[in-house]
């Protein structure tokens, strides 16, 4: 593709030079020259939609995958053997035949490309052929063409649920508003809609679209891979300028939904079109492994180097003992001899050819077929399967499957990764009067378990006003009924509705249910009496804020709003449905006055719903796509549940807002509907109110909050609705506050706050501001300029947000919870087990990550958690000498615990945890103190980074890596990972709940955080393993059988003669002893899955690169040595002084050392499946047959002794046989000798377990048991019930219980620095007995802190 | 596009489950101590019959070079001294045992030196002896042109007169080199002369290749049978290549004890690369002709093999933990 890039640049710059220098893109619609040639064309310059990934074409492929394939240094160096062979020279071999191995290589590779080309190709052609609509003039109407017919400056229609085949200018939407919907899955994988509207003006009234009018010339910037950044003006004919934004454009790839058509003019297209410009290849790694396979590569070559040094020297030294010129000393071919030393010189290169395969240049062809093997094991793994959203693990860096058995360090990151970031309400302050939900904490219990018998749960409600009781249960049941059609559809139906898993995606009722608490919603059924003076006072104070709390829940959100049986299906009809009604103060008028009223009005309200139902289904009927879900529509009819406005599906872009929607809903405010300017909530009374939206301040990581500006209704009022992080509002808020009240509320909902966090709840406060017309008229007249600007507009924006959120009315907070996946503290600890270090790094703030930390066993209760917390630097330089002397006695044993092998340690004292917050970390790194920070914790068992910026995040990882020379892995599933992904080794992408952004930069990506266990520890080891072994064993056999030719130039004069004809030397390393190597490189299995899985301390041996040390390389090398000495010399002795001749002298080296080689394989496999055996067999019977054909039929190749019927006459020699017996069983001997006596003695714990792997299943559980209880005795299963868990549900009990959680606090009078030691106390006896040994361990650190002065025992 | 039905659901198959049935061998003392005394026992049965096999062989070797240790035939030492006929004198004490091989030794003679015979490009595989003044070299290259020509004649001396013991040079190259590999080219006019026509001879051949047995006319040519075994390039610089047989008359069941003279038509300088020439008498077995190092081998491995069984004993029982007793 870059060659082809760099063509049509240059075509480009050759034509149309001027514009190219241009900044932006001009265009013109296409339709006055619709019929004029290309030539004539306004807008011919630029790419049209048909695309080419392929990199070659038929022609093009040979030459051009040749000069790709010789980039590859390993190759280059093949070639320039090849090439040394055609030197007259140094002529060794027949220069064709040394050309086969370069060629079988080359040819191998180019079939592998030539396949992935032509399913690029089929790709492509498929996608070029796409139906779509394009305008004609002549027609007057929109045509089918294809995609590849679109230009750029042609107008394109597209229909709900087609995807947008170019990036297109929306001009025209079906929607009376002029927004259209997308999905941009295909893009970046979010599956919630997107908003786009048409360009301002170009909304026509009467919704018709004619392109004919259209007369502008458009403006806009040169194609760029950013997906945000987008910007231009038209040019109308009357000399307006009407600016356009990334709002108004439909991306190429995208679908779209809910909006029945819409149209615009092509913009970018093809190549140009983001989509594809954000297309980019898999990345190359290269792992560890083959980095030091590369070290040894040339240490071959040194060996190489040598040993042609030395057979140019011999030579040299041979030729001068004659006397005289014998006869066997050639001359060349004009019958002049050289100086000896010119010969020696020649025969340097001579060696090379004839040593050439020392270099393992068949090595890197070797490997790569092994990592696909690998990885479509990998891929295969049903264990790694998802069930629910049917997708496998994807390896998306093809070449670093052996990293991921030698990880040291995982970075992960929090929500969404050890969390499922499914945010659940759990409890909310209001006014400073804290809601525990306690119904709802006893639902969701009840709902974990019984969440798989769908249909059936049951929880206890209890007694609510019967009216709100029975929506709620109404809604509750619809909702249910669509999760459990879900849960069906994961587990067995999956084929038959799959259009909806793959198309909704419901929120599971987790998410959606909230049973409400009894005391709020008294509280708000109260407020429902005061709503009458609330709406006649035009000023809303203190008692209305409940109300305000939840309409700020239902309103303050981007949450898209869809009927859950179509879910992707705008409730649009809505709107016009209230327009119809009336004007809002109508609304106001019938809820005021009478109940019955609104009662009415909300069954005409229904009346329409279900008139709505029936028209979704008839266009269902037209649409395949949408048959399935309008079936499923009518089964629910079936069911007797008809859609009522409670079955509404909310898509939020972050599920706390779609959290805090669903709760809002549970109260009774309901959102009914969003349009871009307007959203409806439905009060608990049943009245509709229609919000007008001013304007919406979006959320954004500077401000961490989010605001919303909407007129009142009722009271007309200008009202601000802000939610945000605690610390960003609660500086906000109104401090010259006419009442101690507020203060008092922001002072209680603070505590509220902390409470929440410290439960692992993520929190969020409410708040809003009443504005006056005055001052929002000026705001909006700013607001409005900084809009229309076009450069640092951005800046801008946020500084008018900025400007209006202040001296905001605290409301009250939310705590939402996001559970833990499966499975996290079990995988947690087994990943800690397998030595391997778990920081986790999170945005989120101190409490709730340490929380987290406990919950997923990240720490322990035992463990004794470091805060630091400071920006001083000198203060951090402190406390980090002072940690580290306090840590220093017990440095010995934690030191091993993290490298040591499988002594017991731990088996003393408590362990460690470091918490450090953003700050202090960027101080860390500013001062330079890092090597301190990791030093500090390695002492540690577990590092929690909270409050980290994305950058510090790759910083961190990116320090460990290099300082420490370890193997790291980063995981994560949010945008904010990737930074951290792409910086790790291997970085793995969790598609989740965030998008695509991180599994697009990952290299592996799992669907959860569980099955990081086996891809480590299984899947890890074993391609490490295998792989390390396999590379070993491919330097052995090369030199093995390059030294025997070695060996043999001390008895032929050093003229670089090879006993073995060169045909089947070259077949010995193609095809003889090729395919078992890589047989055993995918399929060897050392150690079960499930003794992996059970003794996790396994692992450390791939962690410690135990099976490809530099000592290992020159172990075997000298094996190497030895086995062809033996191989060489034993048949040597047995035909010396006799009648033999060259190639019956060779050819029994050729089968003695073809056995050596694979049986010294056979030694180093570990488990012999039925391939095994047939790989084996195979290559001696195809060495067998291939050396006896080619004896047979080579009657005048390698003359004048030639190998004809060599191989049939020693077969007929029974001392063929008992020299093959005796060389290969010396030859291997030793190295069987070694392993028996590994075997016998069980030093190392991979061969105890592959002892146990002999067992049955249950002697093996069993003796897993013993191990594990022998190794580490201290190791105590503490199968404790999380402290989240504990925590909340006593929550209420010991709400101000100091005997849950007592905290010890040191604090610096001089440096106002306060580190905690944070000990849980649980009811275990165990923990009691711990306790003392701590207190015991304090007073050490107290004494080693000599400055400090002041204790203080802090308790709630 | 994924199809109704389809699920990406990986195959729950053993294979791709990596789940085969497999066997996992576990090498430890206690499974291999039978093994090795098995290997061992066997291997010294197998040394024990090659070497007995070795030692019933008789060998007789006889340096003729000249020079150094070697006494006979130092008076054609000198080069000048063309054609030269020497004596080697022998005497048997007993039956030299039946067929009775006559091979000629040369040592420090590299006919494996690469250009000079073996692996060489067939377009110039004869060069620098492919063509004599214009006229192609019949046969062509080195190998043919250095071609070993020392006779010998064997005579028994039975009551002081000379009796010729019979030579076979029938079938002492590989058959397939004289059936398969070599031809002459086809006869002109029953002569096989003629087919040599337009072609010398190499070099340093006194004679040309279709005269080189004055004997038997079917002898020469391309086929010739000393020209056969020269051309069958040996593997080490020090080797035997086959003479004759001694299978005619009496003498098939072996050499009597007596006194022998072998008669040498010393032709082939051996000075200028410092080798040596030898005639060897031996005759072979079924394991072919005398070699102790295999049977000693196999008694010194198989004996190595039976103390590693003892070694392996005692490490087995010193460090075997009962419940590894699978």
């Amino acid at each position: 593709m870059g060659s082809l890039e760099v063509w049509s640049l240059i075509k480009q710059g050759w034509r149309r030079k001027p514009e190219q220098e241009d900044k932006v893109r001009r265009l013109i619609s296409n339709l006055p020259y619709e019929d004029l040639r290309r030539k004539y064309q306004p807008n011919r310059q630029y790419a049209n939609n048909s695309i080419k990934t392929t990199k070659y074409t038929v022609w093009s492929f040979i030459p051009m995958n040749l000069f790709e394939q010789f980039h590859r240094f390993a190759n280059v160096y093949f070639v320039v053997i090849a090439m040394l062979n055609f030197v007259p020279i140094v002529n060794a071999f027949e220069p064709g035949v040394a050309l086969i191995p370069i060629c079988v290589i080359l040819i191998l590779t180019a079939i592998k490309d030539a396949w992935e080309d032509f399913r690029r190709y089929q790709a492509d052609k498929q996608l070029n052929n796409m139906p779509c609509s394009i305008y004609s003039r002549k027609e007057k109407d929109f045509v089918s063409k294809c995609w590849k017919d679109v230009r750029v400056g042609d107008f394109v229609k597209v229909v709900c649920n087609e995807v947008i085949p170019a990036d297109i200018l929306l001009l025209h939407s079906s929607d009376p508003n002029g927004v259209c919907h997308i999905e941009t899955a295909n893009l970046d994988g979010e599956t919630n809609l997107k908003q786009r509207q048409i360009v301002r003006g170009f909304a026509a009234p009467d919704g018709s679209f004619q392109p004919e009018y259209f007369s502008s010339i458009i403006y806009c910037e040169k194609p760029s891979n950013n997906l945000n950044r987008f910007k231009g003006y038209l040019d109308k004919p009357d000399k307006k300028k009407i600016g356009f934004g990334k709002e108004n454009l439909l991306l190429r790839g995208c679908t779209v939904r809910n909006t029945d058509e819409a149209a615009g003019i092509v913009v970018y297209a093809g190549h140009e079109t983001k989509a594809m410009l954000n297309n980019k290849g898999p990345r190359y790694k290269r792992s560890k492994l083959e980095r030091k396979v590369n070290t040894d590569v040339l240490f071959c070559v040194a060996l190489l180097f040598i040993m042609c040094l030395i057979g140019a020297l011999g030579y040299f030294i041979w030729l001068e003992t004659f006397p005289d010129i014998p006869p066997f000393v050639p001359p060349d071919s004009n019958n002049n001899y050289i100086s000896p030393a010119l010969s020696g010189f020649y025969m340097f290169f001579t060696m090379v050819i004839l040593l050439q395969v020392l270099i393992p240049i068949s090595l890197y062809v070797s490997i790569e077929l092994i990592k696909v093997g690998q990885i479509f094991f990998i891929t295969n793994d049903i264990d790694l399967y998802d069930e629910e959203t049917d997708s496998r693990i994807q390896c998306r860096a093809l070449n670093i499957t052996e990293d991921l058995g030698q990880i040291k360090y995982i970075f992960s990151d929090k929500t969404g990764t050890l969390t499922e970031n499914k945010m659940v309400f759990r409890r909310c302050s209001v006014m400073g009067i804290e809601y525990c939900h306690r119904e709802n904490a006893l639902r969701l219990g009840a709902q974990c378990e019984t969440i798989s018998d769908d249909e059936d749960i049951v929880f206890q409600k209890p007694k609510v006003p019967s009216r709100l009781q029975y929506r709620q249960k109404k809604g509750i049941s619809s909702l249910r009924r669509s999760q459990s059609a879900r849960t069906h559809m994961g587990a067995r139906y999956q084929s038959e509705v799959f259009t909806i898993t793959n198309e909704v995606a419901f929120s599971s009722p987790l998410e959606t249910d909230v049973a409400p608490d009894r005391r709020l919603l008294r509280v708000t059924c109260d407020e429902k009496t005061q709503i009458q003076e609330w709406c006649r006072v035009s000023h809303c104070n203190g008692s209305a804020s409940f109300m305000d709390f939840f309409l700020a829940l239902a309103i303050c959100n981007t949450v898209v709003v869809s009927t859950a049986m179509l879910p992707r299906q705008r409730v649009s009809r809505l709107q016009s449905l209230l327009k119809r009604m009336g004007s809002l103060s109508h609304i106001v008028n019938s809820f005021q006055s009478i109940p019955e009223k609104s009662s009415k009005s909300r069954s005409s309200l229904k009346d329409v719903k279900e008139e709505e139902a029936e028209d979704y289904s008839d266009s269902g009927s037209n649409n395949p796509s949408r048959r399935n879900s309008s079936a499923s529509h009518h089964s629910e009819e079936e069911r007797g549940t008809v859609s009522d406005p409670n079955g509404l599906c909310y898509e939020a872009e972050s599920p706390d807002e779609a959290a805090l929607v669903y709760a809002a809903k549970a109260y009774g405010f309901t959102l009914l509907a969003r349009a871009p300017d307007r959203v409806t909530v439905r009060l608990p009374q049943g009245a509709v109110l229609s919000f007008e939206v001013l304007d919406t301040l979006a959320f954004d990581s500077t401000r961490k909050r989010m605001s919303v500006v909407v007129r009142h209704p009722i009271t007309r009022e200008v009202v601000i609705y802000t939610k945000g992080a605690d610390s960003a509002i609660m500086e906000l808020l109104d401090c010259h506050g006419r009442s101690n009240k507020r203060k008092k509320i922001a002072s209680k909902t603070q505590r509220h706050l902390d409470l929440y966090a410290s439960a692992g709840l993520r929190t969020l406060c409410i708040a809003k501001k009443v504005l006056s017309e005055q001052a929002y008229d000026d705001w909006a007249s700013i607001r409005q300029e900084a809009e229309s600007t076009i450069d640092n507009r951005e800046e801008l924006l946020m500084e008018t947000a900025v400007h209006l959120e202040t001296n905001l009315t605290l409301l009250g907070a939310t705590g939402i919870e996001d559970r833990l996946q499966d499975d996290v503290p079990a995988t947690i600890a087994a990943l800690r087990e397998a030595g391997i270090q778990v920081w986790v790094l999170t945005g989120d703030k101190n409490e709730t990550a340490v929380n987290i930390a406990y919950s997923c066993r990240l720490f322990n209760q035992g463990d004794m958690v470091f805060t630091l917390n400071t920006d001083s630097r000198s203060i951090l330089d402190c406390t980090l000498g002072e940690v580290r002397r306090y840590t220093a006695p017990s440095q010995s044993w934690s030191f091993q615990s993290i490298v040591g092998a499988v002594m017991p340690t731990e088996s003393t004292g408590p362990t460690f945890g470091l918490v450090i917050e953003g700050r202090t970390l960027s101080m860390v790194f500013e001062a330079h103190l890092q090597m301190k920070l990791l030093e500090l914790a390695r002492h540690c068992r577990s590092v929690l980074c909270c409050r980290v910026t994305p950058l510090q995040k790759s910083a961190v990882v990116k320090l460990v890596r290099n300082k420490l020379k370890v193997m790291t892995l980063s995981i994560g599933d949010g945008a904010n990972d990737v930074n951290m992904i792409q910086t790790a080794d291997i970085g793995i992408g969790i598609s989740g709940q965030e998008g695509m952004q991180a599994v697009m930069a990952s290299d592996f990506a799992i669907t959860h955080f569980k099955h990081l266990k086996k891809l480590l520890l299984v899947h890890g080891h074993w391609c490490y393993s295998r792989l390390a072994k396999m590379v070993i064993y491919f330097f052995y056999k090369n030199v093995m059988y390059v030294n025997l030719l070695f060996w043999y130039q001390f008895y032929c004069g050093f003229s670089g003669t090879a006993m073995i004809d060169y045909w089947l030397m070259i077949f010995f390393n193609l095809f003889f002893t090729s395919t078992p190597p890589i047989m055993f490189g995918i399929m060897d299995r050392d150690i079960s899955a499930e003794t992996l899985l059970g003794l996790p301390e396994l692992y450390k041996t791939g962690q410690n690169s135990e099976f490809y040390k530099r000592a290992t390389f020159w172990i075997v090398m000298l094996d190497a040595f030895y086995q062809s000495l033996v191989c060489f010399f034993i048949p040597y002795w047995t035909y010396q002084g006799s009648d033999i001749d060259i190639f019956t002298f060779g050819t029994p080296m050729n089968t003695v050392s073809l056995f050596t080689i694979l049986l010294h394989l056979a030694i180093e496999i570990k488990s012999w499946t039925a391939i095994h055996w047939g790989f084996m067999v195979g290559s001696v019977l195809l060495y067998f047959i291939v050396a006896l054909i080619f004896s047979a039929i080579c009657i005048n190749c390698n003359p004048p002794s030639n190998p004809y019927w060599i191989m049939e006459n020693q077969m007929a020699d029974p001392v063929f046989y008992l020299v093959c017996i005796i060389t290969t069983v010396v030859a291997l001997l030793p190295r069987y000798i070694i392993r028996v006596l590994q075997g016998t003695l069980a030093l190392s714990p991979l061969v105890q377990a592959r002892k146990l792997d002999r067992l049955s299943t249950e002697a093996r559980d069993q003796q897993i048991k013993n191990w594990k209880s022998q190794r580490s005795p201290s190791e105590v299963p503490t199968n404790l019930v999380s402290p989240v868990d504990s925590f909340s549900n006593s929550f209420e009990q010991s709400f101000y219980n100091s005997s849950l959680e007592r905290e010890i606090r040191i604090s610096f009078p001089s440096c106002s620095l306060s580190f905690r030691l944070q000990f849980l106390f649980c009811t275990n006896i165990q923990y009691r007995s711990e306790s003392t040994s701590f207190m015991k361990l304090f007073a050490l650190c107290i004494s080693s802190l000599k400055y400090c002065s002041f204790l203080d025992f802090t308790s709630y | 596009m994924k199809n109704q039905g389809t699920t990406n659901r990986p195959d729950n198959t053993a294979f791709d489950q990596q789940r085969l049935p497999a066997w996992q061998p576990v090498l430890s003392a206690g499974i291999v101590i039978p093994g090795f005394l098995l290997v061992g026992l066997a291997f010294i049965g197998i040394g024990v019959a090659l070497f007995v096999t070795s030692r019933s062989i008789q060998v007789l070797e006889n340096d003729y070079t000249g020079t150094g240790s070697s006494v006979h035939c130092s008076e054609c030492v000198n080069p000048k001294t063309t054609p030269c006929t020497c004596q080697l004198n022998f005497s048997l004490s007993a039956l030299f045992q039946g067929p009775v091989f006559l091979y000629y030794g040369l040592s420090n003679y590299f006919q494996n030196v690469r250009g000079y015979g073996s692996l060489r490009r067939p377009s110039s595989s004869c060069a620098p002896y492919q063509y004599d003044q214009n006229t192609t070299i019949a046969p062509c290259g080195s190998v043919a042109n250095s071609m070993f020509n020392d006779t010998f004649t064997l005579y028994q001396l039975v009551n002081a007169t000379r009796k010729t013991v019979p030579l076979d040079g029938k079938g002492i190259a590989w058959w397939t080199d004289y059936n398969i590999k070599f031809r002459n080219p086809p006869e002109v006019d029953g002569s096989l002369a003629a087919a040599f026509n337009g072609t010398v001879k190499p070099v340093n051949w006194p004679k040309p290749v279709y005269d080189l047995d004055p004997t038997n006319p079917a002898n020469n040519g391309f086929l010739n049978q000393d020209f056969l075994v020269w051309m069958r390039t040996a593997a080490l610089p020090d080797f035997w290549k086959l003479y004759r047989r001694i299978t005619e008359g009496e003498y098939a069941s072996g050499l009597p004890a007596g006194n022998y003279t072998l008669e040498i038509q010393y032709n082939y300088p051996v000075a200028n690369f410092a080798g040596r020439k030898s005639v060897i008498f031996s005759n072979t077995s079924w394991m072919g002709g005398k070699n102790q190092f295999l049977g000693i081998a196999y008694l010194v491995t198989g004996s190595l093999c039976v103390v590693m069984s003892a070694v392996m004993l005692i490490v087995y029982a010193k460090f075997n933990s009962p419940d590894e007793d699978f």
